[in-house]
């Protein structure tokens, strides 16, 4: 497998680009050649994966806004969001992307187990919060008469924001594997590049949740 | 606490309220346990864990998938001939269908014949022949794909269940809302329905990321993306359109499984629902979906039109274009599927013209098809004949998809038999005439004998007229204002039609009936038509540069492009079947109990869903979940092959290529016929 993969690359990119970048995002060369090759295939395959999972993500952001009226005579954004606790959720998932931004710099220039561990557990544990403060939120909502069968508008709501906070519980989970794998396994070539991935996805929900809270909510409370 | 354990599931559900539902889950069991019984007799379980179900190979895969999908043609043909018997004698009688479960066999037919027979089908060729073409040793992610055939084959296999308990769902192929609602559809089963399709479409995107990721990234050294055969250039465009596709599928059912499951209101008719919504997510899918379908048949006649004139590809730069095209046009004329749904005028006239423009490029491929074979070296193998009737009957379906393009036209003409007619006649020469040329084609390669020929004859006769009888007559039935999905009409003028049809259907029943004795007698010439060498028709890419079946491993030493049709080129310089200096050996995905595991899960899951089964639902999913997460743990995924034992296998194979002596084309369909063609030789 790994030879074709290299006599693959070697044929179809490494001529234009190449063997400094492989694929966007953050790359593996000079400090690990063997986990960067193996890189490659993966990480493009997951981009693809995203792209998928982003057209997802366009039909509920699509299906929300064609149900923005369909209020049904229940509760509307006015009297169903906090912004405050929308505000902290958005600062803790911002942040946590950023503790994880320093998890897979740490595991390319510092080949540390342990400090990309630290960062990885600061990233669960912001997901964590993040998680908490939408269930949270949610049963604000839920007490306030706005729950999910009471309108097409919210049903659509949860649709979008219950996939993504679905999608960050899935994440955590994977998080906790990467910290286990990181224990048993330490910075192999296959942790890493799991790690390379597991990057991308989390850095795509804090832009899908960019998305939530100017559409969703910003839009939503904006007289 | 019965219902704790068997949610909604009790006696009621077994299917005796009537006599033709009851033979048919008998005929499920009854096949089911005569399968498994056959298995034990011949001692096959070892073998079936080892070499098939937990096999990552793609070849493999890809015959497995094609297993699935011949299984399920056999259903949806007899769901067919039911169908259209109710209708011969549906005139002022009720007949011998209920209405009831008239609907439920227009549902099944069109689920299972788009879900669970094309798409395995093309999937399954794909899947075997595409790596082999592009050079490759497997796919990208082998397990991935060993897990989409697990969720394809449980939706299926979720399918074959309704069957036997409970009754499915009565709202059509598309399921549209508010009728799949709760409210107007209470039984189980529309939840049927929405987890088969949520597995398949799930099986599906990532069949289309794992071929799309293959064929960017795992061509062999020299094979640009303008030197694919045609037919790896059409699974690109496939795996594009299924990326983009499923999901808008995968979302509009789960929203209906919302509705109905959490009482929310996406699709229902008060409380803020919009059945648009469904409409226009459904179509966004179903569009694409239409071209998922016909792009691999285009990928298969070009590649037999070639081969079977022994010219290379005519206007290959045009037909790869006009294929891209295609895909990028499918993604612009969703709205066709509703036109009298409500849209402005201004709307339906830009989709009809978005419409009627995707049959331009269709046209550049009929043309470019026919200037291969103009002069070539013809011989009418059964791929070619299938290649021909494609030709003459899709030009008709065409035409009359461009008439419907035409809003104007479609409000005449919309929900008649008018319509059945066009997509069938899309769909069959199509289509279903292309993944039988494919499966006739590819599978000497696969098992090593040709299929047997005169039976594959029959078949193509049977399946064409049979076609044409079945389905020109819609035609007029449309025209005349008959409505789809009718088990009662009034209308004496309709009667002399449906017996035509009718006529049609046995005539394709025949063909099926045809294709199971020609099965069995290939199975046992085998030796008489054995084509070990694996070049039977004189082929021009690269699949046909190996042994027949392939090697596990497809290529001792990755091949090198410097031409398109490489092995056709390498043939007449008398660089073919060359051993190499040195052998290496070759690292290939181990076997993995996942895909199998997998597809149990989602049955029980699926079938949980279903029934309100919810500690069975939840374990499912932990134990998907939980299966997934121990195989990241593994660390033996891999196994080598080692250099000796590849070079004996090549020596083999070397040895029998050079004691065989090279067949001329025109007696290729005889048993001179050894696999080693003469054709290109100077």
């Amino acid at each position: 497998m790994t030879g074709l993969t290299s006599a693959a690359s070697h044929g179809a990119h490494s001529d234009e680009q190449g063997s400094s970048s492989r694929h966007p995002g953050l790359n593996l060369h000079q400090h690990d050649p063997q986990a960067h090759d193996a890189a490659e295939e993966l990480l493009f395959g997951f981009w693809i994966f995203l792209m998928s999972d982003l057209v997802i993500f366009s039909m509920l952001f699509a299906t929300y806004g064609t149900m923005l009226n369909s209020l049904a005579g229940g509760p509307g954004p006015h009297q169903l969001f906090d912004l405050g606790s929308t505000a902290i959720e958005t600062v803790v998932l911002l942040t946590s992307s950023l503790s994880f931004g320093m998890a897979t710099l740490s595991m390319k220039y510092d080949a540390s187990a342990r400090k990309t561990g630290l960062w990885i557990f600061v990233t669960l544990l912001l997901g964590l919060v993040f998680l908490g403060f939408e269930i949270h939120d949610f049963s604000e909502m839920i007490s306030k008469g706005g729950f999910p069968s009471r309108s097409g508008y919210l049903s659509s709501f949860f649709a979008l924001v219950g996939t993504h906070g679905l999608h960050v519980t899935v994440g955590c989970i994977w998080l906790v594997v990467m910290l286990v794998q990181l224990r048993v396994f330490g910075l192999d070539s296959c942790v890493k590049t799991r790690i390379l991935r597991l990057g991308l996805f989390w850095h795509f929900l804090d832009i899908i949740w960019v998305g939530i809270f100017s559409f969703v909510y910003l839009l939503g409370l904006a007289p | 606490m019965t219902s704790f354990l068997f949610g909604k599931l009790s006696y009621g559900a077994f299917p005796f309220y009537s006599l033709i539902a009851t033979f048919a889950a008998s005929i499920v069991v009854i096949g089911a346990i005569g399968v498994a019984g056959f298995i034990t007799r011949i001692r096959g379980w070892p073998a079936l864990w080892s070499k098939w179900l937990t096999s990552l190979d793609h070849k493999r895969i890809g015959i497995m998938y094609i297993v699935v999908s011949f299984v399920m043609l056999a259903r949806a043909i007899v769901e067919a001939v039911l169908m259209r018997a109710q209708q011969v004698v549906g005139y002022r009688s009720s007949g011998f269908l209920p209405p009831e479960h008239f609907a439920q066999l227009f549902t099944t037919h069109g689920t299972i014949m788009i879900f669970f027979m094309a798409m395995p089908f093309l999937i399954g060729l794909y899947n075997f022949a595409m790596p082999l073409q592009i050079g490759a040793r497997d796919v990208s992610y082998p397990l991935l794909n060993s897990i989409s055939l697990a969720f394809t084959a449980s939706g299926a296999a979720l399918m074959m269940i309704s069957l036997c308990l409970g009754k499915f769902s009565t709202g059509g192929w598309s399921g549209y809302p508010p009728y799949t609602e709760l409210q107007f559809s209470p039984d189980v089963g529309v939840d049927y329905w929405i987890w088969a399709l949520t597995l398949s479409s799930i099986g599906n995107t990532m069949t289309g990321i794992n071929f799309a990721v293959t064929i960017y990234k795992k061509r062999a050294p020299g094979m640009y993306l303008f030197r694919m055969p045609l037919f790896s250039w059409t699974a690109l465009c496939v795996s594009i359109l299924m990326i983009f596709a499923m999901p808008p599928l995968t979302v509009a059912t789960l929203m209906l499984a919302l509705d109905r499951y959490a009482d929310m209101h996406f699709f229902t008719n008060g409380q803020g629902g919009n059945m648009m919504n469904y409409i226009n997510m459904f179509w966004l899918f179903g569009h694409p979906e239409v071209y998922i379908l016909i792009l691999p048949a285009f990928g298969v006649y070009s590649e037999t039109i070639a081969t079977f004139s022994s010219k290379t590809l005519y206007g290959y730069t045009s037909l790869v274009w006009a294929s891209v095209s295609i895909a990028v046009l499918s993604f612009t004329v969703w709205v066709h599927h509703f036109f009298t749904m409500g849209q402005s005028g201004d709307i339906n006239a830009v989709f009809g013209i978005a419409t009627m423009l995707i049959a331009i490029p269709t046209g550049v491929k009929i043309y470019d098809w026919m200037l291969t074979m103009y002069r070539g070296r013809i011989r009418m193998s059964v791929p070619m004949l299938y290649a021909s009737a494609f030709m003459i009957l899709f030009a008709v379906g065409g035409g009359a998809g461009v008439l419907m393009a035409n809003p104007g036209f479609d409000y005449q003409v919309h929900n008649t038999l008018f319509l059945v007619a066009h997509f069938h006649n899309m769909l069959i020469p199509g289509l279903l005439f292309g993944m039988l040329s494919g499966y006739h084609y590819w599978f000497p390669k696969a098992f090593g004998f040709r299929l047997h020929e005169k039976w594959g004859r029959a078949i193509f006769w049977l399946w064409s007229i049979g076609f044409v009888f079945a389905f020109m007559p819609l035609y007029a039935l449309g025209m005349l204002g008959m409505p789809r999905r009718s088990q009662e009409y009034f209308e004496p003028v309709y009667l002399p039609y449906t017996i035509v049809a009718m006529i049609g259907a046995l005539l394709i029943t025949g063909a099926l009936i045809c294709m199971v004795i020609q099965l069995v007698v290939s199975v046992r010439e085998r030796h008489a038509t054995n084509v070990f060498v694996g070049d039977p028709w004189d082929g021009r890419t690269l699949e046909w540069s190996v042994s027949a079946p392939p090697p596990e491993y497809n290529f001792a030493t990755l091949p090198k492009f410097d031409d398109r049709d490489a092995f056709y080129v390498d043939k007449c310089n008398g660089h073919a079947y060359h051993a190499p200096d040195t052998y290496e050996p070759i690292t290939l995905p181990a076997n993995s109990p996942l895909g199998p595991v997998t597809c149990m899960t989602m049955v029980a899951t699926g079938f949980a869903l279903t029934w309100h089964i919810w500690w069975l639902a939840v374990l499912g999913i932990l134990v998907f979940a939980g299966g997934v997460i121990a195989r990241s743990f593994n660390r033996h995924t891999e196994q080598t092959i080692s250099a000796d034992e590849v070079r004996d296998i090549e020596t083999r194979w070397l040895k029998a290529v050079h004691e065989t002596s090279p067949v001329p084309v025109e007696a290729e369909f005889s048993n001179l016929n050894r696999g080693r063609a003469a054709g290109a030789l100077k």
